[in-house]
Order: structure tokens, then C-alpha cells, then sequence
């Protein structure tokens, strides 16, 4: 019996999807669970599974083609059998496996808002087109647009993630707040004040990306409603470049396909710290904090047109050469948009990296709902005064961001010399 | 100020009103010599005499049609339901005459009338005793309802019923007949379509009407001690309605939580509900909450009885849930 | 033979003022059912065509600050009051002018001015309200009367029962007038009531009662002036079972099919014009010349009033919402 393959919504937030390629032809025997489609979503590129075995026999839409979720793209069944019923009284046939939908749906639902995801559907079964619609109350959003804040700065504390009444009043405060210290009071509410859509000179008006979107959103929302506050350490790097060297030396030596980077000690640094200091390993939750049992780091890693974090899980328990193969493997997919939603999805902590510009220190702002990221600079030779004389050193500067609702300044300074420490000791981060 | 009894303001209302006006008369089921079923009209045979305080046989639309066109004639009746469970019987009457009078005349012949009496749930009744049916007056255009919430308004509401020149619908808790409050000695009014706000407050608004202002202002201390400072609206009127009141209260809170003791659909509450989110939409902070009986006929078990109709801890939830602290 | 058929109080003049007003219902009405068909106006229509003698013979029986109250077959009973053609068709056309405004229609004329109280549409629902308007009259201790109309299908409702009660119990100066004219809509009396003489209906209220032929002009009068002066001077309720006969249906969409075409020429044989048309020229009262003159003006008068009714403006939109409320 033939089988009508549909567009899977393959994002949560899916209403169509263009078909990129077919990965299989007509006549080809196609497996359960086998690709046979990439396909474009609002989020990335995505690879299409077929639910049935049998033999390709049809394909229903060209490459390139946009299709909505549920709509038929191929036929699957025997080779040979006769699917004429099926082309003609495609509508009955090709009912949309709602289910196989929903389950899809779930699988790729982004795990700290699963449960917020679920609510709205019941309520809201179309999601919004690009993802990133915000419930909010009706006072919330007369108060809001009365005081130029933008909703999507403000994170909801009512059901399904509204934002109500109360969370505006604590942004209008904040923003009062802010407003007050002397150095930056303009550029503050200038930043809130949606900006003029008219090009200064001449220049053309670009328009926004899902993902352009999804970091102003975010990073808006990280920056209005998370009080930063950054704690700044200069590390000794000698002895990590020795070792790195003498380590990389060995692989290439035994021909191990690997070559560790700075930035993987880095990391394996901030996620036997963070095991070291749970406190810095939690959420802000509204009215709670979430304490994370497990350390999951997000890499920033640039891409065309933004970037993305793709998440490396159980950093702490990876060695430094598996934490070495899982960047390289997640930031190569990245920029080829083809990471999976919980790829990019779930990080405790984040570390972004700017040394290989030659950037020697920045300010990270946070990846809610995490409490920290940490922004490393370049390793650079530096004069430094050693034992009452100036010799060259190896050093790098880290500036630790901290969300102030979750943890305080000790508590990042505790996890900054955890950070510092296992690095001027990087023996520690091979055992 | 003196405090008295609620069917005591009442009879006040109606036996100054008479003394005022001699075209007022009261008719009703055991009006006159029973001194009435729950003695609202006690006494007031003995003062006007049979000709304006007359019993009547059990015929609810007979008497209240008989009233109707009395009013036409520019008679002020009162027609005393015992209760509004019979006056299901004269909904025709009401409806389809007293209501469309003006109307359908241009304006030649008009309907000042009262038909009062006994409303809500007094306890141990059962089902065809125990009903809130102001909705299916305030549904209709060309008649006013009013319940009033205490003595006080009970008296002064019931003197602008009586001096109206449209038919008024003037429904009574029964359960509140024995309960007191102050009414001044002076002569006062109490206007129709008047509301009032029987408890200042800046969270949230409670809207109700009749007996169920007082599970309202008991909600509103238990959220006190929480430290919630909880606004209580009494519309007194429930058409017309005062709209502005209960806006200019909403846009103040934001949050409303409204409390009737009728059903929950197409009820008056509803239809007060949809007058709020139409009009003070923008002022919402979250949907409104509507506390109303449960959606069946009234049983007559107490515990069953107790679940059926809205109280205090119903109450204070919704208030909760409306300002997202549940 | 002149001297024995006039068995009323009325004069020749009189007479002859009732059958011009008979004719100039007749006319109005015969009017309507063709503004009707031609689509001037819609809804609900009512004719009184047949009936004539019983409206104008109350009326006649009446004195002009009693009162007149009955249900929806009404046209012909406000003219009978005196309402004006020109206002009765305009108000079946929904217009301005009509006696309501437009705002009740062919079933609710009123005309305050000369104690016409409607004009009801739910079959029983006015008569405790007229005897409402009785009870009035004698709290304000007045001497008059109100004579409220039905049909014989309203007689089985709760009200009639709970209103000839009250009407007795309470002494009210009120005429119980049925206008039996055989069918509820489509129903034949016999086939919803228990009674075939409906004086019996009155019995149990201890209640004067009567049944009267409604096409004898002078025995329809004779009848409901002896219920009048009883409610006028004795303050005691009567019960009239008057016997008629409508020549159309029910209302204009009703084609009858539930009588005989026999039955119906039988019937207008007695058509009551021309009853009152033989007894007015047998008295010598007017001649035939003059009586076809006055077909002439009545029929001319009912032309007019259509066509005065089509030229008449409807209400004022912003007029819809007037008059809900005394006091709004």
C-alpha cells in the first residue's frame, strides 16, 4: 500500500518549508527513518526522514519548491504498484499524519521552553509564523509602548511566558534605573526607541533574517532585563601553550586527526570550574532559579549573517579531544546552517571567543536564561613583572558576564579563579 | 444613623412613596392581610387600606398584566412577586407588553411600573426555588433591573423605581430580608443607573451585585491580609448599566474578577464582562475572571448546595488567578 | 315593517354614520390586501373584511373617553374609533405619518387621542392588561368603560382564565368582547374547545354572558350596549361571544383551504353591509343612490390614503432608538 510523505514541520515554529534537495530518485528503495530530503525551515537546514519503507515512486514537488507543513512531497510503496488513485484523490489519501506531525513537533521543540511551547499550542494551534510571537496582556502593551520598551525586551512572567503588568513595571524601573547613573543615560533610552527605518545616506534597507530576528530579540531581552555585571582576570597562558604544543605535536606525531585549540582547554577549563562552582551553573526562572545537575557549554561561533551557539553536552566529562572533535564538528555545521535544534539548544553556560581578531578583551552579553558567559580575549606576550623583574609573559584576558538576578559578584569571582587556576595548571585539565 | 432591617427599608420605601403619590398601590400575593410573605408589607393595609394594598389570587401574569395596564393609564404599581421563580410566569407580560409599551406606541402610552420581590437562593429550597434570573429582564430593552446590595440602597433605590416613568424590575436577595444596615432618617433617592463603589481599592476590581457584594467585600479582606487591596464595584443597576463607573474602576486596577450568583452563560455578568473588554481592552492586564453558580439546577443537599453557589474562597482564586499570585 | 326593524336606541343618522364607516373599513382594507400583493408593504397583514359590523357597532355603543383595546386584527376597530385612513395605511406602510410612526405596524396601531390602546400581537396577552385598564378606571373611580377584543382562539389561554377572575372577583367595568369568527388561524373552534357555547366560559367566574350575531348590525349593538351600561353602572364584568365571519384568511399568506368555497358564500351572503345596506334603504334612512355615493367616497378616500401612505417619508433613521425608555 502506497504512502503519502508530507511535509514534517521540522521546527516547532514550521508553517512551510522549501524542499532543497531530494537526497533520493525515483526507484530507490528508501528505509524507515532514511533522509530523503534536505529541507530549508525558518531556523536551519534541515534533513527530512521518511516514516515508510519501500520503494520511491513518485516525487511530488521540485527542488526549491516551498511547501507547507502537511502538504504531500513523494510517494512511497512497492515498486510497481499503481498510485494512480493516490495522484488523483490526493486529498483524501494525503491527509497529514497529524500525529507523526506532533511528535516531529516535539522532538524538536527547544527543551527550556517545551513546556511553555505546549501550552500555547493547545491555545494557539497555528504558531506564528516566524517564532517569535510575545503574548502579553493589553495593559502590558499600552505600558510598554507608552514608555518606549520594546516587549520583546521584557520576559513574561504570566502563563504561556505573557508578559503582564507587573514584568513592564520592573522594566520601567530598570530602565528608570539606568537612566539615572550619569555616565549613559541617552544612549540607554536611545537604545529602547525604535530607530528611524529611513537610511542615513542613501543606503538601502536590508531586511531581517529568522535568525537577525532571534539575536535582536534575544540580546534585547538579555540586556534589558538580565542586570549585567562583569568581573575581568588576566591568566597566565604559558604553561596551556606549552602543552598544547607538546600535545599537538604528539597527535600529528601519531597521526590521531587531531590538534587541540586554545579555546578547547578554555572550555574544558570553564566546565570542570562551573563542577567546581554550581552556583554559577544556573538559570534565572521569573519567581525561581534553576540549578543545572549537568554542565552543557555553548560555543558562540560566528556564521553568515550571525551566529549560533551550538552547545557541547557534558563538557566536563569530555576529554580535551573530544571536546576538540565536537566543536570543530558542530561549528563546521553551523556555518553550513545544518545543526539540529537541540544542537544549538539547552547550554548551562556559554564562552565566546574573539582572540583569533585580536580582540584582548570584551564584554559578552548573557545567552538567557544562563547566569554567565564568558568573553576570552587574545593570548598575547606581554612584559610582566616576575620575581621583582619584568620578563615577557603569555597572557589572556577573560571577562566573566553575570546575570545579578541569579548570582553575585563573589560567586563569579569564585568561579573566574577556578577558571584562572585549572588553566595555569592545565595538567589538571588532562586527568 | 439608625440600623434596620432590610425588608424594614423596604417598606419604608414603598409606604413613602404611597403617603407621596396616591396613584401607587401595591398588589400582590399575601401583600395585605398576610402582611406579606416575608413582611415587607407589614402594616401597610392597615395604613392605605384595601383599595391600595390588595391581595391577589395565585395568578402571576393575570395581576402583573393587570398592572401593566394600570401603568398605561399612568397608575404607579408595585406588583410583588412572592418570589421570581413564579415570575417566569409573567415573562410574557413583561416582555412582550410592559417592555415594548413606549416603543411600539411612539411614545403615546408609557409602563411606570414595579415588579418586585424576592430573588436568589435562600438555602434548603431546592431547585425550583432557588433561582437568580435577572438575566432574563436585563436582556431586554424598554425594562430597568435593580438589586440592591444593602438597606440603605434597597430604600433609595426602590424610591426611584417607584418614581420612574418605565417599567422597573426591583429583584431582592431573599436571603437578605433579615439582614441590617444603616439607612439615614432623612428623605433620600438613590437614582437609577447609579452605581457606587462599596470598597476603594487599587489591584484588582470586584464586580457584583445583590448578596454577593458581601462574599465580595469577605474576598476582598481575606486578600487584604495577603496584601492585596482589592477595589469592590456595586453597579446597584443592571440596566442601565453605569458603564462609566466600572470602566473608570478597571482602568484604574486593570484586573477584574466579576461575581454573580446566577449561571455562568449568557448571563448578566457575561454581558457586563463583554461591555469591560470592549471598552477598557487596552487597561487589561489579564482575561477576566468570572465566578458565577456552577452551570446546574440548584440541589437541595447543603453540601451540594454549598459547591453550587460562589463564595468566599471561589472568589478570592479568581482574584488570584487575575493577578497571577495563585 | 320600518318601525320593528330598528330594534336599536339609534337614529337614521346614526344608522347611516355606521354603514359609512363599515364601508370605509371595507375599503381601507380591500386597499391593503392589494398594497399588499403589490408589494408596497410586507410582514404580518391582518384584514377585518367581513367583520365590520361588530367594531363600528361597539363604537357606536361606546361614548368617545371609553376605551378600546384588542389584538392584532385591528385595522378595522381603530377606524372605528375614528383613527384616520390616511393613518392606518401609513403605518401599514411603515411610515412617518402612520399612527405610530412606523414604529408598530399593521399589528400595532395605537392612537391615544381617542382612547385606542392597541394593537397586541400575542394571541391573549392584552386582555390583562385592559383589565388592568378597568381596575385603573375604578381606582380612580371614573365612569367608564373599556371594551377589549378578542378571538376565539385566545379563550383557552392562562391569561383570559386568570384576567375574567380578577375582572369579577374586583367588580371592573370591562366587556369581554370574542369575536368568534370559527377559525384560530386555521382551526376550527370545535376542534380546540371543550364548549361549543362559550357563554359557559364565563360561568365559573360567576360572570354575565351573551352570544350575539355580529353581522346583525342592530343586534350587535344591542348586545354590547347592554354589556357597556352594565360595566358603566353596575362596575360588573360581561362576557360576549359575537359571532362574525372573516371573508380573507388569516393574514394575507393564509389561501383558507380549511373552509369550503360554500361555506364562505354562505357566509357572505350575510355579509354585514349589505345587511345594514337593505335595512338603511327599507327604513328609508338613505337610498340607494345615496348609499353608492358613499362607496364612491369611501373608496376614493381609501385610494387617497394609499397613495398619500407611498408618498409619506419613513422615520427618521436616527429615530431608532427613541422612545426605549420615559427616562433613559
Amino acid at each position: 500500500m502506497a504512502e503519502i510523505v508530507t511535509m514534517l514541520a521540522l521546527s516547532p515554529t514550521m508553517e512551510e518549508g522549501r524542499l532543497v534537495a531530494w537526497s533520493k530518485e525515483v526507484g530507490d528503495a528508501v528505509e524507515e527513518g532514511e533522509i530523503i530530503a534536505e529541507v530549508e525551515t525558518d531556523k536551519a537546514n534541515m534533513d527530512m526522514e521518511s516514516f515508510f519503507e519501500g520503494t520511491l515512486l513518485k516525487l511530488l514537488v521540485e527542488p526549491g519548491s516551498d511547501v507547507k507543513v502537511g502538504d504531500p512531497i513523494a510517494i512511497i510503496g512497492e515498486e510497481g504498484e499503481d498510485i494512480s488513485g493516490l495522484l488523483d484523490g490526493g486529498g483524501q489519501a494525503a491527509e497529514p499524519e497529524e500525529a507523526d506531525a506532533d511528535e516531529a513537533d516535539e522532538a524538536t521543540q527547544e527543551p527550556d521552553e517545551a513546556d511553555e511551547a505546549d501550552e500555547a499550542k493547545e491555545a494557539d494551534p497555528a504558531p506564528d509564523r516566524d517564532g517569535d510571537r510575545i503574548f502579553s496582556s493589553p495593559v502590558a502593551r499600552k505600558m510598554a509602548s507608552e514608555h518606549g520598551i520594546a516587549l520583546a525586551a521584557i520576559e513574561g512572567s504570566g502563563p504561556r511566558g505573557r508578559v503582564v503588568k507587573r514584568d513592564v513595571e520592573a522594566a520601567i524601573e530598570a530602565a528608570e534605573q539606568e537612566a539615572a547613573k550619569p555616565s549613559t543615560p541617552k544612549k540607554k533610552a536611545a537604545a529602547l526607541e525604535p530607530t528611524s527605518s529611513e537610511p542615513a545616506d542613501g543606503g538601502e534597507q536590508v531586511s531581517l533574517s529568522p535568525m537577525r530576528k532571534a539575536i535582536a530579540r534575544r540580546m534585547t531581552e538579555s540586556w534589558t532585563t538580565a542586570p549585567h555585571f562583569t568581573l575581568t582576570t588576566e591568566i597566565d597562558m604559558g604553561e596551556v601553550m606549552a602543552l598544547r604544543k607538546s600535545m599537538n605535536n604528539k597527535l600529528a606525531a601519531a597521526e590521531a586527526g587531531l590538534k587541540l585549540s586554545v579555546n578547547d582547554f578554555i572550555l574544558k577549563a570553564c566546565a570542570l570550574a562551573l563542577r567546581e562552582v554550581p552556583a554559577m551553573n544556573v538559570a534565572w526562572g521569573g519567581d525561581h532559579v534553576v540549578q543545572y545537575d549537568e554542565v552543557h557549554i555553548g560555543v558562540a561561533v560566528a556564521i553568515d549573517g550571525g551566529l549560533i551557539t551550538p552547545v557541547v553536552r557534558h563538557a566536563d566529562k569530555l576529554t580535551l579531544g573530544q571536546i576538540s572533535s565536537t566543536v570543530r564538528d558542530l561549528a563546521g555545521r553551523a556555518r553550513d546552517k545544518r545543526l539540529k535544534p537541540d544542537e544549538y539548544t539547552g547550554s548551562t553556560f556559554s564562552v565566546s571567543n574573539l582572540g583569533m581578531f585580536g580582540v584582548t578583551q570584551f564584554q559578552a552579553v548573557l545567552n538567557p536564561p544562563e547566569a554567565g558567559i564568558l568573553a576570552v580575549g587574545a593570548v598575547v606576550q606581554k612584559p610582566v613583572v616576575q620575581d621583582g623583574a619584568i620578563v615577557v609573559g603569555t597572557r589572556m584576558e577573560v571577562t566573566l558576564s553575570c546575570d545579578h538576578r541569579s548570582s553575585d559578584g563573589a560567586v563569579g569571582a569564585t568561579l573566574l579563579q577556578a577558571i584562572k587556576r585549572l588553566l595555569e595548571n592545565p595538567v589538571l585539565l588532562t586527568v | 444613623m439608625p440600623e434596620i432591617l432590610f425588608r424594614e427599608a423596604l417598606n419604608q420605601a414603598m409606604v413613602e412613596e404611597m403617603e407621596r403619590d396616591p396613584d401607587v398601590f401595591l398588589m400582590g400575593e399575601e401583600v395585605a392581610e398576610y402582611n406579606g410573605a416575608y413582611k415587607v408589607s407589614k402594616g401597610m393595609l392597615e395604613k392605605f387600606g384595601p383599595k391600595r394594598v390588595v391581595d391577589t389570587p395565585i395568578v402571576e401574569a393575570g395581576f402583573t398584566g393587570l398592572g401593566i395596564g394600570a401603568a398605561m393609564m399612568g397608575l404607579r404599581p408595585i406588583v410583588e412577586m412572592m418570589t421570581f421563580n413564579f415570575a417566569i410566569l409573567v415573562l410574557d407580560q413583561m416582555i412582550n407588553h410592559a417592555a415594548k409599551m413606549y416603543y411600539m406606541t411612539n411614545g403615546q402610552y408609557s409602563c411606570p411600573m414595579v415588579l418586585r420581590g424576592a430573588g436568589g437562593a435562600p438555602g434548603w429550597l431546592g431547585a425550583q426555588h432557588s433561582q437568580s434570573l435577572e438575566a432574563q429582564y436585563a436582556h431586554i430593552p424598554g425594562l430597568k433591573v435593580m438589586m440592591p446590595s444593602t438597606p440603605h440602597d434597597a430604600k433609595g433605590m426602590l424610591k426611584a423605581a417607584i418614581r420612574d416613568d418605565d417599567p422597573v424590575v426591583f429583584i431582592e436577595s431573599e436571603l437578605m430580608y433579615g439582614w441590617k444596615g444603616e439607612v439615614p432618617s432623612e428623605e433620600y433617592v438613590i437614582p437609577i443607573g447609579e452605581g457606587d463603589i462599596k470598597r476603594q481599592g487599587t489591584d484588582l476590581t470586584l464586580i457584583s451585585w445583590s448578596r454577593m457584594i458581601h462574599t465580595c467585600l469577605e474576598a476582598a479582606d481575606a486578600l487584604a491580609e495577603q496584601g492585596y487591596n482589592v477595589e469592590v464595584v456595586d453597579p446597584r443597576t443592571l440596566r442601565p448599566l453605569d458603564e462609566e463607573l466600572l470602566f473608570a474602576s478597571v482602568r484604574k486596577t486593570n484586573r477584574v474578577v466579576l461575581v454573580e450568583e446566577g449561571w455562568p452563560f449568557a448571563s448578566v455578568g457575561s454581558g457586563i464582562i463583554n461591555r469591560v473588554q470592549r471598552e477598557c481592552f487596552d487597561w487589561l492586564d489579564a482575561p477576566i475572571e468570572h465566578v458565577a453558580s456552577l452551570d446546574t439546577p440548584m440541589p437541595y443537599a447543603p453540601n451540594l448546595e454549598k459547591q453550587v453557589l460562589p463564595d468566599v474562597e471561589r472568589v478570592v482564586a479568581a482574584c488570584k488567578r487575575a493577578m497571577y499570585v495563585d | 315593517m320600518s318601525d320593528t326593524l330598528n330594534t336599536t336606541d339609534l337614529t337614521n343618522e346614526q344608522l347611516v354614520e355606521a354603514y359609512r364607516r363599515m364601508l370605509l373599513i371595507r375599503r381601507v382594507e380591500e386597499n391593503a390586501g392589494r398594497a399588499y400583493q403589490m408589494q408596497k408593504f410586507s410582514g404580518f397583514c391582518h384584514l377585518y373584511i367581513g367583520q365590520e359590523a361588530v367594531a363600528v357597532a361597539t363604537s357606536t355603543a361606546m361614548r368617545d373617553d371609553d376605551y378600546m383595546m384588542t389584538a392584532y386584527r385591528e385595522h378595522g376597530q381603530a377606524m372605528s374609533r375614528g383613527v384616520s385612513a390616511d393613518s392606518v395605511m401609513a403605518e401599514l406602510l411603515g411610515r412617518k405619518t402612520g399612527s405610530t410612526g412606523g414604529r408598530g405596524g399593521s399589528m400595532h396601531i395605537f392612537d391615544k387621542e381617542r382612547n385606542f390602546l392597541g394593537g397586541w400581537g400575542i394571541v391573549g396577552g392584552q386582555i390583562p392588561l385592559a383589565t388592568g385598564v378597568a381596575w385603573a378606571i375604578k381606582y380612580r373611580e371614573e365612569p367608564k368603560v373599556i371594551v377589549v377584543f378578542f378571538g376565539e382562539g385566545s379563550l383557552h389561554q392562562g391569561v383570559f382564565h386568570e384576567s375574567l377572575n380578577l375582572a369579577s372577583l374586583w367588580d371592573l367595568p370591562i366587556v369581554y368582547l370574542c369575536e368568534n369568527n370559527k377559525y384560530a388561524m386555521g382551526t376550527e373552534m370545535s376542534r380546540i374547545s371543550a364548549v361549543s357555547d362559550l357563554r359557559k366560559k364565563a360561568v365559573s367566574y360567576d360572570m354575565e354572558a351573551a352570544q350575539i350575531d355580529g353581522q346583525d348590525f342592530f343586534a350587535a349593538y344591542n348586545g354590547i350596549k347592554e354589556a357597556i351600561d352594565r360595566a358603566r353602572n353596575e362596575s360588573r364584568p360581561t362576557f360576549l361571544d359575537v359571532r362574525t365571519y372573516r371573508f380573507r384568511g388569516h393574514s394575507m399568506s393564509d389561501p383558507a383551504t380549511y373552509r369550503t368555497k360554500d361555506e364562505l358564500t354562505e357566509e357572505q351572503e350575510r355579509d354585514p353591509l349589505g345587511f345594514l345596506y337593505n335595512a338603511l334603504v327599507e327604513l328609508g334612512a338613505a337610498t340607494e343612490e345615496e348609499l353608492e355615493g358613499y362607496d364612491k367616497e369611501c373608496k376614493k378616500e381609501a385610494k387617497a390614503a394609499l397613495k398619500k401612505a407611498e408618498d409619506a417619508p419613513f422615520p427618521d433613521d436616527d429615530s431608532v432608538l427613541d422612545y426605549i425608555y420615559v427616562n433613559p
